[in-house]
């Protein structure tokens, strides 16, 4: 077991794990942020995906030890003052969610390209979430959702 | 076939045994539990009884209770079925068709769902049946549930109910402008009806709030990670639990030696027969736990998809019922004889996973020897009948719990997390979660079913078809019938021995039947040198399907369409389960002769629209999905394992496969809703296959479809003959 300290969401939370043991574990069984999902623990669906400094990682394949030092953001990081982000109003005025497993990872990483990218082409929103899959097949409206954001005056860079 | 015929063709599909239990609810204590208020019942009516028979797979549905309604005092309307939401918005169009009914403000409704101690007994979700038959059922109780309130607002003004008006969850007089809400009306009442007649309900041409984009409910608790899933359920003192799993599929255990994960600190294991488990404090310890335990299992030798066709096509060893041909007219052979024109073609179709995001996951809580367990399920009732049958307790000691789950195609008809949730938190004591890996959603749950299907057609030269033979072998007989007019027929399921375990997904076999037709009608358009949207309408009188064939045709700008050898384009259309169905798509070819989907349009009809955001969502959704089969999903299997069994190997949709998409809905308010959750899937993969065949020449008949020269890359398929 290695004991760390996790600054999620702008707190320092204490955390006693394996040292290997995956960012997405100890955030969903350890610190109970169970906003960030399971949908493949290789890297390869994107709906554990979390911020990093802003960066968008898949928390699956992040050992959490490896993440002390950095500001993590999760899902549940994104709301201000009870106001939600651009990104995320966005995706409820779009509607583009049906069972919603993967909307965490994909307003995660749609904030993580609008940050980088304030205005991107529809090439550059594909280019940048190809690694998140909805299997319920929303990509079109996740597309429109992202547009919206962009469009946004609140800015989805200010989360 | 009948809609009950169908119903029962799924449940068929399911490996377990559904066992023959429902649940009475004491309606008295259940009415003790609100404390008061209105609580509307719906009784037996015919229109469902009817559907739901009397062996509807060892059940029958409870005639006296198919669902009910509660009003309280403050107004809130609670209404409790289980149908169970995964994804396709039904938790908010079947509230909006309450409030429609009860006349009331959409969101004072609570929908109470999936939770096999609070609602009626339900078969499942599946099969496109929760709009057709749990709505109408819902609009009968809110709308009996009214007339209950006017009658009791005209008796304590002893005036005529007929002079009352209800709206906005009041109850009017428009003589003198009294009002009294549903609230007022019910409180310091304990007021139960049972509706058993026939109610009038209201047109869909004068719905205000059905009928209409009501966003998701709850939909902010989704973008913001808020909602509880099945597998996000956590309950105090938790352990986590992993199962060991075979070697192979008809594994037997030889050996286990489970003293190395014993010695692991906090790590408990179980072992009950061929169940071997471990369970711990936290997933970390139970994955060293799995991983240190040593077993030894013998694999038999088994098939591999090189010989599944071959397999599929051989007479079952076990005797099968012989079901008959589901359909037979005129003389086959006949009329075959003397047809100038004839076709005999083979289509294939591969096993292809489900995948849901979110994976089986169960969390189980034994208190003073009751079993509750909260998972993702879509037959709730289903799951309880596992548990009563694997733990030999009665009803009443066992409550399953289904939180909205990550989605599941007609997947998660089974309780297998819920099981060995149940017996792990039995062995420790403590309340258990499972959640199954990505690689054991693949490998340990079902199938949609491969299957072989052989059509023979014969046609006049001037495009008139006279035969049409349709065997499919094994993947079952969802929309097998055509719906085109041919005077003689021979139409017909075969069950065959499956290599693997398969059960229903989405839209059952109406995909590779829609497969097959719908090439097959392409291919004799070709050969009798019409246009494939020409030769359909020639031979189609069903005025509905026409319909979504010219909306589609025309929105496609299907007549000024000329293929070239880069770029094709096709159509193809149907109907299954109430819904009308008709695709254009536009394929690239590229030069390596990979598959690009650069357009596709799409036409749908199912009766009144209920919710036309949600329907859209799911006709999209829908497309996006069938794009995996048609171009690249596939399980690879081999002597008992699954060759491909993570997202890395099994190719799924994503952004970049994503065409544009447009959906024209045609809304006929004259015509009852029907469920759209289903068929929307199945007009993409022929209309892809016969856009790929007006760009090369090529005719490809086995899904996923690929170009034989294309280079290796993503969208070649395997196992193309």
């Amino acid at each position: 077991m290695a004991d760390f300290v996790l600054k999620v969401n702008g707190t320092e939370l204490h955390v006693s794990a394996p040292a290997d043991e995956s960012l997405l574990f100890v955030l969903r069984d350890r610190l109970n942020l169970t906003g960030t999902k399971y949908g493949c623990g290789e890297g390869q669906c994107g709906a554990c995906t979390v911020l990093l400094d802003g960066k968008p990682a898949r928390s699956c394949i992040t050992p959490a030890s490896g993440a002390a030092g950095t500001n993590i953001t999760t899902i549940e990081g994104l709301e201000q003052n009870g106001q939600v982000s651009p990104v995320q109003q966005a995706f409820l005025e779009e509607g583009a969610f049906q069972c919603g497993y993967c909307t965490s990872g994909m307003v995660l990483s749609a904030t993580a390209l609008l940050r980088k990218t304030p205005h991107p082409t529809d090439e550059q929103i594909v280019a940048h979430m190809d690694g998140n899959i909805c299997r319920c097949g929303t990509y079109p409206r996740i597309i429109d959702a992202v547009k919206r954001a962009s469009q946004s005056p609140a800015k989805a860079g200010g989360q | 076939m009948k809609v009950r015929d169908a119903l029962l063709d799924e449940l068929a599909q399911h490996t377990i045994d559904d066992k023959p239990y429902w649940f009475r609810l004491d309606r008295r204590d259940f009415l003790k539990l609100f404390g008061g208020g209105l609580l509307v019942c719906l009784a037996d009516v015919s229109t469902w009884a009817q559907e739901s028979g009397r062996n509807f797979g060892g059940h029958e549905l409870p005639k006296d209770i198919a669902s009910w309604l509660h009003i309280a005092a403050d107004g809130r309307v609670t209404v409790f079925t289980g149908k169970v939401e995964v994804g396709q918005n039904i938790r908010t169009s079947l509230a909006q068709q309450v409030a429609e009914e009860l006349r009331v403000p959409f969101d004072t409704i609570t929908m109470v769902m999936g939770d096999t101690d609070l609602v009626p007994w339900d078969a499942g979700t599946f099969g496109s049946r929760t709009t057709p038959t749990m709505g109408p059922q819902l609009r009968t109780m809110a709308a009996a549930a009214r007339d209950m309130l006017i009658e009791t607002a005209a008796a304590r003004w002893k005036v005529d109910p007929a002079t009352l008006t209800a709206a906005d969850a009041k109850v009017t007089n428009p003589r003198n402008g009294h009002s009294l809400t549903y609230g007022e009306l019910t409180r310091g009442e304990k007021l139960m009806k049972t509706v058993s007649g026939e109610v009038a309900l209201t047109p869909a041409s004068d719905w205000k709030v059905a009928g209409t984009a009501v966003p998701k409910v709850n939909g902010r608790d989704f973008v913001t990670g808020k909602h509880k899933y099945p597998s996000d359920i956590v309950r105090p003192g938790m352990m986590f639990g992993k199962v060991l799993r075979p070697a192979g599929f008809n594994a037997t255990l030889v050996s286990v030696d489970t003293s190395g994960a014993e010695k692991i600190s906090g790590a408990k294991v179980v072992q009950d027969g061929n169940f071997i488990a471990v369970a711990a404090a936290d997933a970390s310890t139970a994955k060293s736990a799995l991983s240190a335990l040593r077993a030894t299992w013998n694999v038999p030798a088994q098939p591999s998809n090189k010989e599944l066709f071959a397999l599929l096509k051989q007479p079952p060893a076990t005797q099968q019922e012989d079901r008959g041909p589901e359909h037979v007219s005129g003389s086959v052979p006949q009329a075959m004889a003397s047809a100038p024109i004839q076709l005999h073609q083979q289509y294939t179709v591969q096993y292809i996973a489900h995948a849901p995001l979110e994976p089986r996951a169960a969390v189980a809580e034994w208190v003073n020897g009751k079993l509750t367990v909260w998972t993702g399920t879509q037959r709730p009732f289903g799951v309880r009948d596992e548990l009563m049958a694997a733990f030999h307790i009665p009803v009443e000691q066992v409550r399953v719990i289904q939180p909205d789950m990550g989605s599941g195609y007609g997947g998660k008809h089974t309780g297998e997390a819920a099981v060995e949730a149940a017996r792990l938190a039995k062995a420790t004591g403590k309340p258990v979660k499972v959640v199954w890996t990505r690689e054991e959603e693949f490998t340990w749950a079902y199938f949609r079913p491969a299957g072989l299907i052989e059509i023979s057609s014969g046609a006049q030269h001037d495009g008139t078809l006279v035969a049409w033979e349709h065997h499919n072998y094994n993947s079952g007989p969802a929309a097998i019938t055509t719906p085109y007019n041919v005077a003689n027929q021979l139409i017909q399921f075969h069950p065959a021995n499956s290599p693997l375990r398969q059960g229903s997904y989405r839209s059952l076999a109406a995909t590779a039947n829609h497969f097959a037709r719908e090439s097959h009608m392409d291919e004799v358009a070709h050969a009798v040198g019409m246009d494939p949207l020409e030769f359909r309408m020639k031979n189609l009188s069903d005025p509905r399907l026409r319909a979504v064939f010219q909306a589609a045709a025309e929105k496609f700008g299907w007549s000024g369409s000329k293929s070239t050898s880069q770029r094709g384009f096709g159509i193809a259309g149907g109907t299954d389960k109430g819904g009308y169905v008709a695709t254009c798509v536009e394929v690239e070819i590229n030069p390596d002769k990979k598959i690009k989907i650069r357009r596709v349009v799409q036409a749908w009809e199912s009766g009144a629209i209920v919710n036309p955001d949600g329907l859209r969502n799911q006709v999209g959704g829908a497309i996006v999905q069938a794009i995996g089969g048609a171009l690249f999903e596939s399980i690879q299997f081999a002597n008992g394992r699954i060759l491909n069994p993570h997202f890395a190997q099994y190719r799924v949709p994503r952004f970049s496969d994503t065409p544009q998409i447009e959906i024209v809905l045609i809304d006929r308010k004259d015509l009852p809703s029907a469920g759209a959750g289903e068929s929307g899937i199945v007009g993409l993969a022929p209309a892809v296959g016969n856009a790929i065949y007006a760009a090369t020449g090529t005719r490809l008949r086995n899904m996923p479809m690929a170009l034989p020269s294309a280079a290796s890359g993503e969208t070649v398929s395997m196992f193309r003959s």
